[in-house]
């Protein structure tokens, strides 16, 4: 009986947990481990530029935009994902990146979701002009293991009503790679090896899976996934290009209005999980009443 | 059986992008990525911030500007990097290839090095290459520029002599500096036809004669090869298989004995070709099956923006810059190999390692001058002006970044191929080990007093970083070093140091 009560009791607080918490745990603490252990290229003072200049940004658009309420959970996600994946020696160019993932969500709107994943933008911006570069080898089994192992148990944690795009993406993506090994009648150590990367969990676990930039519904997210994963392939196969889930997520993104068109669903809220579908919360009542007049968020 | 094992070598070897028996060289460089002068860039404080930007500022400056102190601490080492004592020599690694890339766009010329010991009539190699090679894109390269280059970016020993601590008492009492200033440091086309094999080109190029190699299926092409003398690993049909799919053909080559004896060379040079693709890698695959333990590869990068690294592998720079026992200087070759074998031991045998990174325009210490503009061309480096057309007396600028990994690879540890990407990066780094002098006058004054109490702990600190870099015996390194011997007299309880006065 008391173990009911218990396990009640987490659950109901879990419900009310907000997942990006534990994303901030988990990426601070794989950049963390990326410093000390696998001496990645970045330097303190790049993970304070962009930390600070994301927070910044978010403080300075939620001032313009005269929005109620500063939260930097968000920006942080999108900073620390930052300081794993951008390589670059100048600050300025930190600075700029986490400038325009951050900025980008107040300006590069569509029927008041944001378009691109901010991360996603930046990165590609930056990779595009020649700027800075992404190290997508410098992971090494035992942080990718030990970041797979966070990334799934962040989904059991947080609930992860928007959980579908994540494993559709990583069933297509990896799905593909071993039929590819197949074809070429190559060991499955090779897909195995491609994608043991810790960029492609991130890309998984945080970007794609951002509930303000993919579809609505359950469907078009789906949908979504296997467009991402099959452009990330040809990127990578066909213009040999490395990191191409990333090139792949940019260049699908535009379609997400389109796809939510097809398929519509209902808008994601951080402080009230749903998967999208049209049916009744399963949430308890919320005791803020979802006022007539919701204030525009950014987040 | 011992002729077996022979055989067996040279069967691997044919097949492979390596050559058998090769003995490469060692090479590597010293320089860090420096990262000091990024301060500059944290203003960005707005011109005029409201109240509440200026309290979220009050809280977030203080933490930026800790981050520049610490940064600008760490800056103030000098970029000196000692004098030149050894470097680690050529044939210190056994089965070892080397090639070098010259790469810019999606222009490249690869030259692979040739160090085949054997019968010359056994040497082989089959490489898979992305695009059919005209003749003109097969050329020979010079095998002392390529020593050149490996000499100048080996991994290398520097020393220092420590200064009568007295008179350097004297001057940082003078100059109020207290911190320790030490560098941081065809013959059958219709066979051919019906194995489904086509021989695209056909080429003699200087003492070689040269095959361009599609085939429609792996068995075909494998059983071509072998009626062809080119002998081919048990295994290796899946590999080619799997190359041929990815709509790879292959350069096949063997030596013209009629060709190399009116040459009258002795060695074989090495074998350049020049292509346009997007695939920047090295196909390993085909040298790992049926391979007998380890290869190794040096690889050498000439680009114009920076250093590349692999995309599918760890790289990681060796460490460096670390002050190592005085007695190593006769044993650096063993040092480097242990050192080596130690590191790929802690990346699980699956990291690639930086040896050398550093502009083509100069060095410090230089273990060799920098290559001049000439030996750059002749290693593929085509974005550059000729020397002909610079102006007499000028300094070259070399727009050319150097940078050198070194791999041992098996099957088990690198399945794929090597794929590489170029970074902006252009920090140096060198494998650099320091020897450090110590002072041996005999003038008295309180810092000398304390300068030879110091230096037993130096010597222990010493043999730590070697038993740690290359698994030696900590006890015999010590033995080696003589430190029981050192000066004990010397050492006094804190508490006889606190009240000496």
């Amino acid at each position: 009986m008391r173990t009911d009560s218990l396990l009640d009791g987490l659950k109901t607080r879990f419900s009310s947990f907000d997942p990006r918490l534990y994303q901030i745990a988990s990426l601070s603490t794989l950049l963390l481990y990326g410093l000390l252990w696998l001496h990645f290229d970045v330097s303190i003072s790049q993970i304070a530029v962009t930390l600070g200049t994301a927070l910044l940004t978010q403080y300075a658009g939620i001032r313009f935009y005269r929005l109620p309420v500063f939260d930097p959970r968000s920006p942080l996600i999108s900073a620390l994902s930052l300081c794993l994946l951008l390589r670059t020696n100048d600050l300025a160019i930190a600075a700029l990146a986490s400038f325009i993932a951050i900025g980008s969500k107040f300006v590069i709107r569509w029927k008041d979701k944001h378009l691109f994943n901010p991360t996603n933008l930046a990165l590609v911006v930056v990779l595009a002009s020649g700027l800075g570069w992404i190290s997508p080898g410098q992971w090494g089994q035992v942080a990718w293991f030990g970041f797979l192992i966070a990334c799934l148990g962040s989904l059991v944690v947080t609930r992860a009503a928007r959980a579908d795009v994540t494993l559709a993406f990583l069933a297509f993506y990896v799905g593909l790679l071993t039929a590819r090994a197949i074809w070429l009648g190559d060991p499955l150590t090779i897909p195995l090896h491609q994608i043991e990367s810790g960029a492609l969990l991130i890309f998984a676990f945080f970007m794609i899976s951002d509930p303000k930039t993919t579809p609505d519904s359950r469907t078009g997210r789906i949908i979504f996934a296997l467009l991402v994963a099959l452009t990330a392939l040809y990127v990578q196969f066909s213009f040999f290009k490395p990191n191409g889930p990333l090139w792949g997520l940019i260049a699908c993104s535009p379609l997400v209005p389109f796809i939510d068109w097809m398929f519509p669903g209902t808008r994601y809220e951080w402080s009230k999980p749903s998967s999208g579908a049209f049916s009744v919360p399963v949430s308890l009542p919320v005791l803020v009443p979802s006022s007539i007049s919701q204030p525009r968020r950014i987040s | 059986m011992s002729r077996h094992s022979t055989r067996d070598e040279a069967l691997l070897g044919k097949s492979t992008l390596r050559l058998p028996d090769g003995v490469g060289q060692v090479v590597s460089n010293c320089a860090h990525a420096t990262g000091t002068a990024h301060c500059d860039y944290l203003r960005i404080t707005p011109a005029c911030a409201s109240r509440e930007q200026r309290r979220l500022l009050a809280h977030l400056l203080p933490i930026l500007t800790l981050f520049v102190t610490l940064l600008s601490w760490n800056g103030t080492a000098s970029a000196f990097c000692g004098f030149y004592v050894a470097k680690a020599d050529t044939k210190l690694f056994n089965k070892a290839s080397e090639v070098v890339i010259a790469r810019h766009h999606n222009k490249t010329v690869i030259t692979m090095a040739n160090d085949f010991k054997g019968d010359v009539k056994e040497f082989a190699m089959v490489v898979p290459v992305p695009t059919v090679l005209e003749k003109d894109q097969i050329h020979i390269g010079e095998a002392a520029v390529l020593k050149h280059l490996a000499d100048y970016s080996a991994p290398r020993l520097v020393e220092y002599f420590d200064q009568n601590p007295c008179t350097r008492y004297e001057m940082e009492q003078k100059m109020g500096v207290l911190k320790d200033n030490l560098p941081a440091s065809s013959p059958a086309r219709e066979r051919g036809r019906a194995l489904g094999v086509t021989v695209e080109a056909q080429y003699t190029v200087g003492e070689y004669d040269i095959l361009i190699l599609s085939a429609k299926e792996s068995a075909g092409l494998e059983t071509w090869l072998s009626e062809n003398d080119y002998r081919i690993p048990f295994g290796a049909s899946a590999v080619l298989h799997s190359y041929l799919k990815q709509n790879m053909k292959f350069f096949v080559a063997k030596v013209n004995l009629g060709e190399q004896a009116k040459l009258g060379l002795t060695h074989l040079r090495p074998l350049q070709i020049a292509f346009e693709s997007p695939k920047f890698m090295l196909p390993i695959r085909l040298g790992t099956v049926n391979a007998d333990g380890a290869q190794e590869l040096f690889i050498y990068f000439l680009t114009k923006q920076g250093r590349v690294e692999t995309t599918n592998y760890r790289t990681v720079r060796l460490p460096d810059a670390l002050e190592i026992p005085l007695y190593v200087k006769d044993r650096f070759g063993d040092f480097y190999r242990d050192l080596f074998a130690q590191q790929v031991k802690r990346e699980s045998e699956r990291g690639v390692f930086v040896e050398y990174a550093w502009d083509m325009n100069w060095c410090d210490p230089c273990a060799a001058n920098p290559l001049s503009a000439e030996e750059l061309r002749g290693l593929g480096v085509f974005w550059q002006e000729s020397p002909g057309r610079m102006g007499k007396g000028m300094p070259m600028a070399q727009n050319v970044f150097l940078t050198r990994l070194h791999v041992r690879y098996d099957a088990a540890h690198f399945p794929e191929d090597l794929m590489f990407q170029e970074t902006t990066d252009r920090s140096n780094f060198q494998a650099r080990y320091i020897l450090r002098h110590p002072w041996t006058g005999q003038d008295d004054c309180p810092a000398a007093t304390a300068y030879r109490q110091q230096l037993r702990e130096r010597y222990e600190r010493e043999a730590q970083t070697l038993a740690n870099l290359t698994g030696w015996n900590i006890g015999d390194i010590r033995k080696a070093m003589n430190i029981a011997s050192l000066a004990t007299i010397e050492e006094k309880k804190w508490y006889q140091r606190l009240w000496a006065n």
